[in-house]
Order: C-alpha cells, then sequence, then structure tokens
C-alpha cells in the first residue's frame, strides 16, 4: 500500500466516529476565513452547496462552470428522488438501515465509516432543503411523502415529481446565488478548468479556459474542490449531459491525484432504448417508476417475433403469456432490485433471444396493472411529466402500451481517491459527490446521489476543509505568476495547439463514438479477459489514430465547441484504458462489475473477498507508461459480509 | 426526410449576422432536432477539413454553434427561434425534445437564436443569458444558512399549497418567455420564482421584499414591461401560468403600499 493512501477513518464505534472526528479537526476562525480562499469546480448538487456553505462560512469561494449559468450542472435531470433515514412511513427505517442498504447495494466495496456518516447526514439534508423552499411531494396532511426505490424494503424516498434532482439543484443554486449577491462567492460561467496548479507538492490553483473569448486565465486559492461529477461519457451514448466530462478530475489524475476503482460505472436498466447510429445521447425513465411499473417479455418466442414485424401490441399478450422475470426471479424484491441486477438480467432475456423491438435490445416496462389499481389520475400525478417525456421522444402514449426501455450507462461509482476527509492524495485538493469514489462501492443504490452530493457539499467538506486551511491562515493568497502557473499555461498553450495541428480529417465525435463501441462491447454491462485485453489494444491504437487524423476547426481565442470537444475527448481516450485495465486486473464480479468468467450457476455475480476487498486505486506515471496500481483493503468492522440476496 | 435549413450566422456579438443556407439529407423521422444538427455540423466540420474543396475556394464556415445539454428537457440549455416559434413546432417541450417527425419531407426550416436586448448573441445560435441568473441574485431565494434547520416535517404545507408552487419551480431558465415577449419582458421568469417561493410558508416571510428586489433588478438589466400579451405562457416549455405573474404583481404592490 502506497503511504499516500491513509483513509484516515477515525478511531471508535461507528456511530461515534464522525461526531468524534469533527470534534477533533481543528476550526478556522471567522475573522482568518476572510483571508483564505477556495476554488470550487463544478456547480451540481455537490459543488453549488459546497460553494455556497463555504460562503456563508465567510470564506472567499470562487466557483467555475462550463455551461452558461450554474443551474444546467446535469444534477438537474436526476429524476427519482433523494433517499433520508427520517422514517416517516413509520416503516422501521434507520440510519443504520440506510448504511446497510447502501453498503450491501454496493457489494461490499465501499468504506464502511464514510457510508455510515452519509447516512447520518442524511436527515439533515431533507431539513435544510425544506427550509430553501424546495417543494417536495406532500400528503393532504401537509407533511412530506416518500416512495421506494431499489435495494430497499422501506419507503425512504423523498421526491418532487419526476423532477427532484431540479428542484434540489434550484434549491443550491439559490443559496449560491444567496452568496454571490452577498459577495462571498465570485461566479465564473463558460469556463472550463483545463489544469490543475501545484506549488510545492500543495493544489494552489487551477487553469481555466474562458469558453467565449478562449483566453487561458489564471486562479489561485488556498485549496480546490473538485465538483465534476462522472466520466460515464467515455461510452458516448450515455444518460450524462453532452457536456458531462471527466476531464478536470484527469487532470488531477496526472498531477498525482490517486483514481479510486475507475472500471465501476453502474447501467441503468430503466433508460429509451437506442434508435440508431445517429443518436447523441440516451434518456433516462427514472428508477422510481419501477414502484408502479412492472417488467417483463413475451413468454412465448412466436409473441417476440410478431411485436418486433409490428403484427400485434404489447396491451395484446394476456396475462398469462408475459413473464415478469424480475419477480420470478427476485421475489423479495421484485421491480425493486438494484439497477446492476436490473440491468443484467434484461441482458440476458434480451440475449436469449426475447427482446421487444427492431434491434432485440428492449424489455417493456408496463403500467397496466398500477393503473388498473390506482386509476389514471394517480399515476399521471407520480409519473406526468416522465410519460410526456417518453412520449416525445418515442411517440407512444405510455399510459395505452407499455414503455420500452433498455440499460445505459448512467453513473460512475470510480473518481478521485479520497480519505475520510475527502481530501485526495494531493493536499488541498478535494474531491466531492460523484467526482470522487468514496460511498457507492460496486453499484449506488438509486436516489442516493442526490443524496452523497448535498451531504458532501453541505454538511462534510465545510468542516473537513476547516482542518486543512487551519494550517494556512499564515499563507499569503496564491501567486499566479508563479513560475508554476507560468509552466501549467505553457503546457496548456501547446496542448491546444497541437490539436489544431494534427489537420487530420475526421471531426472529434468520429473518435467519440468508436471509443464508446469499444467502451459498451468490451468494458459495458458483461467484461471478460480476452475482450478487456482486446479493448486496451483497440483504445491504444484509436488514441494514435485520434493524434493523426483529427481535425479541429476554427480558432482557440474564439468560441469553440469542437475545441472543447476535442479536450475531453482526449482524455476520454486515455480514461477508457484505465478504465478497462482496472476491470482486467479485478478477476471477481462485483455490483456493476460483472466479469464472465466469474459467476454463480444462477448468473449472479460472484465476489471473492479473499482477494479482491479493496479500493483499486491507480497513480499516474506519465503518458504511455503503465500507472501503477496501489489496493486500500477495505474493513467490515461493524457488517457481518454475505452474498448479496434479493431473492428472499 | 431531405431538408434545406436557413440557419443564422453571426461570428460574435459585434458581428452583423445573416442567413445562410444547407441541406441535409436522409434523416430519420425519429432523430432529434439537435441530433439533426449535430448531422449538419458534420458535414461542416468535415467540408473545413477536406483539402480538395478548401483549394477550390471553398471557406467553409465551421459548424454552425448551439447551446445544448441534457437533451431531456430538464437543464434549459438548449433554446433556439424554429420556424418563427421559440422551442419549434411543439407543444409543452424544449428544442432538445422536438423530433424530426414533426416537419414535412422537404421543408425549409428557419433557425434564429434568440432575439432580445437582455440575451445578446455570443456566437451563431448561442446567446448570453447571465441576465436571468443576476436577477435570481437579487432575492430568488430564502434567506437562510446551513445547518441548524429544524426537522423537515415541523412546517406542514397543504399539498395544494405545495403542488402550485412545484407548477411555478418546473421553470428551467431558458428564456423562451423573454425571446417570444413582444417588450421583451422577463415578467413570466421572475413570477414564476417569486409565486413559487410566496407559495410557501418558508417563502413568505421574505417575499415582498423579494419581488420588489426582483423587479427591480430586472428593469435596471433592461427586460422590458409587461403587456398582458400571454404569448410567454404559450411558448414556455413547462406550460407555467401567467396566473403566477398576478401572484408577483400582489407581492409586488404590498411591497410597494409598505414604502
Amino acid at each position: 500500500m502506497s503511504e499516500k493512501l491513509i483513509s484516515k477513518i477515525p478511531e471508535g464505534t461507528l456511530s461515534e466516529k464522525w461526531t468524534k472526528h469533527k470534534a477533533q479537526i481543528r476550526v478556522v476562525s471567522p475573522a482568518n476565513k476572510r483571508k483564505l480562499e477556495v476554488i470550487v469546480v463544478g456547480t451540481g448538487l455537490g459543488g453549488a452547496s459546497a460553494a455556497a456553505a463555504l460562503g456563508e462560512l465567510g470564506y472567499n469561494v470562487k466557483v467555475f462552470c462550463i455551461s452558461d449559468s450554474p443551474r444546467r450542472a446535469h444534477s438537474i435531470a436526476a429524476q427519482g428522488g433523494i433517499n433520508a433515514a427520517k422514517n416517516y412511513p413509520n416503516d422501521n427505517d434507520s440510519v443504520y438501515r440506510l448504511f446497510y442498504d447502501t453498503i450491501k447495494g454496493g457489494d461490499y466495496r465501499s468504506r464502511e465509516a464514510n457510508v455510515y456518516r452519509l447516512a447520518e447526514v442524511s436527515n439533515l439534508i431533507i431539513d435544510q432543503c425544506v427550509a430553501q423552499g424546495v417543494p417536495f411531494a406532500r400528503e393532504y396532511g401537509g407533511l412530506l411523502d416518500n416512495r421506494s426505490f431499489g435495494g430497499s424494503q422501506v419507503s425512504r424516498t423523498f421526491y418532487a415529481r419526476g423532477q427532484t434532482g431540479q428542484q434540489l439543484l434550484l434549491g443550491a443554486y439559490a443559496a449560491l446565488n444567496r452568496q454571490i449577491e452577498l459577495g462571498s462567492v465570485k461566479s465564473y460561467v463558460r469556463h472550463e478548468m483545463l489544469d490543475l496548479v501545484m506549488i510545492d507538492g500543495e493544489a494552489k490553483g487551477i487553469l481555466a479556459r474562458n469558453l467565449v473569448t478562449g483566453e487561458i486565465e489564471r486562479h489561485g486559492a488556498h485549496a480546490v474542490v473538485i465538483a465534476t461529477g462522472g466520466y460515464g461519457n467515455v461510452f458516448f451514448l450515455s444518460t450524462n449531459a453532452m457536456n458531462s466530462n471527466g476531464s478536470a478530475a484527469w487532470q488531477c489524475y496526472k498531477k498525482g491525484a490517486f483514481f479510486g476503482n475507475p472500471s465501476f460505472a453502474q447501467i441503468h436498466p430503466t433508460c429509451i432504448p437506442v434508435h440508431g447510429e445517429q443518436q447523441s445521447k440516451l434518456t433516462l425513465m427514472s428508477e422510481s417508476l419501477r414502484n408502479d411499473g412492472r417488467i417483463w417479455v413475451p413468454k412465448k418466442m412466436e409473441d417476440v417475433v410478431k411485436l418486433r414485424e409490428k403484427k400485434i401490441k404489447a396491451s395484446q399478450i394476456p396475462e398469462e403469456d408475459r413473464d415478469y422475470y424480475l419477480e420470478r426471479r427476485y421475489p423479495a424484491f421484485g421491480n425493486l432490485v438494484p439497477r446492476d441486477v436490473a440491468s443484467r438480467a434484461a441482458k440476458e432475456r434480451c440475449d436469449a433471444g426475447f427482446g421487444v423491438n427492431e434491434t432485440g435490445l428492449a424489455v417493456f416496462l408496463d403500467f397496466k396493472t398500477a393503473i388498473e389499481r390506482l386509476g389514471k389520475k394517480v399515476i399521471e400525478e407520480r409519473y406526468g411529466n416522465l410519460f410526456q417525456m417518453y412520449e416525445k421522444i418515442t411517440d407512444v402514449n405510455p399510459y395505452d402500451e407499455p414503455m420500452m426501455i433498455y440499460p445505459a450507462i448512467h453513473y460512475t461509482m470510480g473518481g478521485l481517491w479520497v480519505d475520510y476527509n475527502l481530501q485526495t492524495t494531493i493536499p488541498g485538493l478535494y474531491a466531492i459527490g460523484e467526482a470522487n469514489f468514496s460511498d457507492h462501492g460496486g453499484n449506488r443504490l438509486g436516489a442516493s446521489a442526490l443524496m452523497q452530493g448535498l451531504a458532501d457539499g453541505y454538511f462534510i467538506l465545510p468542516y473537513t476543509i476547516g482542518d486543512y486551511l487551519a494550517g494556512k491562515i499564515q499563507v499569503k493568497k496564491t501567486d499566479t505568476n508563479h513560475p508554476a502557473f507560468e509552466e501549467a499555461e505553457k503546457n496548456i498553450k501547446e496542448r491546444l495547439d497541437k490539436l489544431f495541428n494534427i489537420k487530420g480529417k475526421q471531426p472529434v465525435d468520429h473518435f467519440h463514438k468508436k471509443l464508446g463501441h469499444i467502451m459498451w462491447d468490451y468494458v459495458g454491462m458483461a467484461r471478460n479477459e480476452a475482450g478487456l485485453k482486446r479493448a486496451i489494444e483497440e483504445i491504444r491504437a484509436l488514441r494514435e489514430e485520434f493524434w493523426k487524423d483529427l481535425f479541429v476547426p476554427g480558432e482557440n481565442n474564439e468560441f469553440n465547441q469542437e475545441l472543447e470537444k476535442a479536450v475531453r475527448v482526449a482524455d476520454f481516450l486515455e480514461m477508457g484504458e484505465l478504465m478497462a485495465m482496472d476491470a482486467l486486473t479485478r478477476k471477481e464480479s462485483c455490483g456493476g462489475h460483472f466479469r464472465e468468467e466469474m459467476q454463480t450457476e444462477e448468473g449472479e455475480t460472484l465476489r471473492d473477498d479473499e482477494n479482491y476487498m479493496y479500493v483499486s486505486t491507480w497513480e499516474y506515471t506519465g503518458y504511455g507508461k503503465e500507472p501503477i496500481k496501489h489496493k486500500e483493503p477495505l474493513q467490515y468492522e461493524f457488517i457481518k459480509i454475505a452474498t448479496r440476496n434479493y431473492k428472499d | 426526410m431531405d431538408f434545406t435549413l436557413k440557419v443564422w450566422r453571426q461570428k460574435s456579438a459585434k458581428d452583423k449576422g445573416r442567413f445562410a443556407t444547407y441541406k441535409v439529407q436522409n434523416i430519420s423521422p425519429d432523430t432529434s432536432f439537435l441530433e439533426m444538427m449535430d448531422i449538419l455540423n458534420d458535414q461542416l466540420v468535415r467540408e473545413g477539413a477536406d483539402p480538395v474543396s478548401v483549394e477550390k475556394g471553398c471557406k467553409s464556415e465551421g459548424p454552425v454553434a448551439f447551446d445544448h445539454d441534457c437533451r431531456e428537457g430538464i437543464c434549459g440549455m438548449c433554446s433556439l427561434y424554429i420556424n418563427g416559434r421559440a422551442h419549434g413546432p411543439d407543444d409543452d417541450i424544449t428544442t432538445c425534445q422536438l423530433h424530426m417527425r414533426k416537419f414535412k419531407d422537404g421543408e425549409t426550416i428557419t433557425i434564429e437564436p434568440w432575439r432580445s436586448a437582455g440575451m445578446p448573441v455570443i456566437k451563431d445560435l448561442v446567446v448570453d443569458r447571465q441576465a436571468l441568473d443576476k436577477i435570481l441574485q437579487a432575492g430568488g431565494y430564502v434567506s437562510v444558512n446551513t445547518g441548524g434547520i429544524p426537522d423537515a416535517n415541523t412546517i406542514p404545507i397543504p399539498r395544494d399549497d405545495a403542488e402550485e408552487s412545484m407548477d411555478a419551480a418546473a421553470c428551467v431558465g431558458c428564456g423562451a418567455c423573454i425571446a417570444t415577449c413582444k417588450n421583451g419582458s422577463a415578467m413570466l421568469f421572475v413570477a414564476a420564482r417569486v409565486s413559487s417561493l410566496a407559495l410557501l410558508p418558508q417563502g413568505k416571510v421574505e417575499a415582498a421584499r423579494r419581488a420588489k428586489a426582483m423587479v427591480a433588478r430586472m428593469d435596471d438589466l433592461g427586460f422590458g414591461a409587461c403587456t398582458n400579451t400571454r404569448a410567454c405562457e404559450m411558448e414556455c416549455p413547462k406550460d407555467i401560468s401567467v396566473a403566477h405573474i398576478a401572484r408577483l404583481n400582489r407581492e409586488f404592490l404590498k411591497a410597494k403600499i409598505k414604502d
């Protein structure tokens, strides 16, 4: 184990750790906070909440986003809800149960202490959001309503129709706006971080490109927080927004921050299927739909054939000829099994030939039973906007005919490695939300991403970063004329020039799509040794082709979206290789990481706890060189390790 | 399907701008409008990369710049005036949710940026919407700090109020209401936020102050006045009602009377 991999997990029993830790870490006085600067990159739930909370505390904050407003960050698209252990429905939920479900859902590949803390602060988030005016769904008595999500047998998910992420982000964005008005936070929109600047081994600032003018700007600080989300777009087609990318985190990795569990990507079972080669992205249909929707394919192959030939409609297939395969295979959890399990089950049926559309890559999500039981009005209240969204895309009315869905890349559990303080292996560099690796292990449960983003941003980072900054109160503002900034700027300019100077024939998307195909075929829902080795070779070859045959039009000193894409795809072409390497060296199946060599007779994941109960963390050693893999062993002191069972 | 596209090209804010005409072919009706734009841009980039056509004097203007991100109708990043309508010829959607099946084969489609004094063009179809952030910064929040908040269920809120608040909170901040308004007014945008918060007990405390501050900021930033044409409501992709403007006016009057 590298001496840098110190998780700093506090001593004591699980429920005491965070309380004790908070008591022991240092704080910064209000007078000193005014002297300290913090850069936050990204304005999703993690970044916006962190920037707002740090501003409220009195730090000088600079916040950066690539869009035209902080509110565009992709947290906005989260639909279903946010978990918290309030136990309002009186169904015997508790902090411990939320913690346990999350560890189990992650297939025992996350840190106990971090996950317990997440469950512990979950309740504060709901209080905070309500105080901000987030219009959560309510019962007639005026109290908050809850619904169920996958991987849990209690109802602990708070929601605002199918727009929970939007409402939570608007809450955090509002808190951020208040700080911007008060002058504690300065906002930089349409700015993209292109490099991390380090002085004497510590994070001291960033270089950002002004996306409107093309100018490279230097920004110094006492600490830098990365909140730029995940790297799911390495697959080209994903549920991520078009501009979501992993470049900020990747620059940090190349500056020495270790990358944790890069191969852990989540495939969401309920997305609208791919329609053709021209498709630019995939649209998610919220997991909340599995509360009332039932997933099935026909039992008889003749019905499948007729469906594909459009000779019959799904609604014409009688009940007894439908295979509700999740209810059949997992009676205890039924349609609400975790995402990785539901995705693989869909793939299993489609591989067996039962896919219901022309491509054979789709299953049904049906509301017939729910509409009969509850009436159309109730279903409309619960999911109206999702049904509308589905109809606009597919031209099919889901009140009459079942939705067609198929798994797609949705979230990355992997990310920058962080300790208990959310600090990376670089002092002064923090990573929060999806950008870090910390809480979800091999698979994230639904409605937990919003919880983690806000937990990190509102209630964890503002405390833990104080411990670092307390040691910096005598340190002057970072001088952006320092040679480290000079050099970083020179390197960036060379890199951008290099992209323009290739003057090849192919647009960026050509390479991105090709990369996506390699990733989906070999590093997607099912992985094996031969395929992963092949993926690594193909990615390397594609990268070479990219640097020979790319064409970037226009110039650097202007608004240039092709250039933006080129910078990101250049990084994706490196990231994809690391993901494949990580998947190759984890010869077990766990959560969303399914190695075909390692499965039970029933096709479930087969973990190898003896050899792989660790976080794989990767250290960069230079372009084209093999990175070094370090292991952070996972110790389970409080939970009894078991095989994940959603059957009974 | 084949289309002729008349697209607004403008190099920068200072440039005058003009329409350019392009053709796209073999577009599937299931393709989204922005995917069709991707196809156009792929063509334009390839043209610029082709040494033969460049030698022949072809000066490709490069791809068309347009804003987009989530492509599922929620981030509010996409815009576009398509055939004279904000977000194009379909109701209750953003441009990214528009599909080519809504057009006729062979049709000529005119594509323009939002046009409003408050939202100047940055390049081609991309406009600067920072004014919207600035309006919200003036007061579009409940002034609470993080932490020290009582349990969420200590404030019961009538279900209908929460639902109506949610109706207004659905605003994605795209700016279609402003682009559509003949006066370039941002009233529906401001009203959505003011009304959403005023409907909740948490937001009531500073409702009047909020209304006053946000309206003043809107005026300062050069947005026009509301003359009740209701065009904003017609084109709002989230179907936000002008009834919220009435609530904004009430809160605004309350504040003014107190002055």
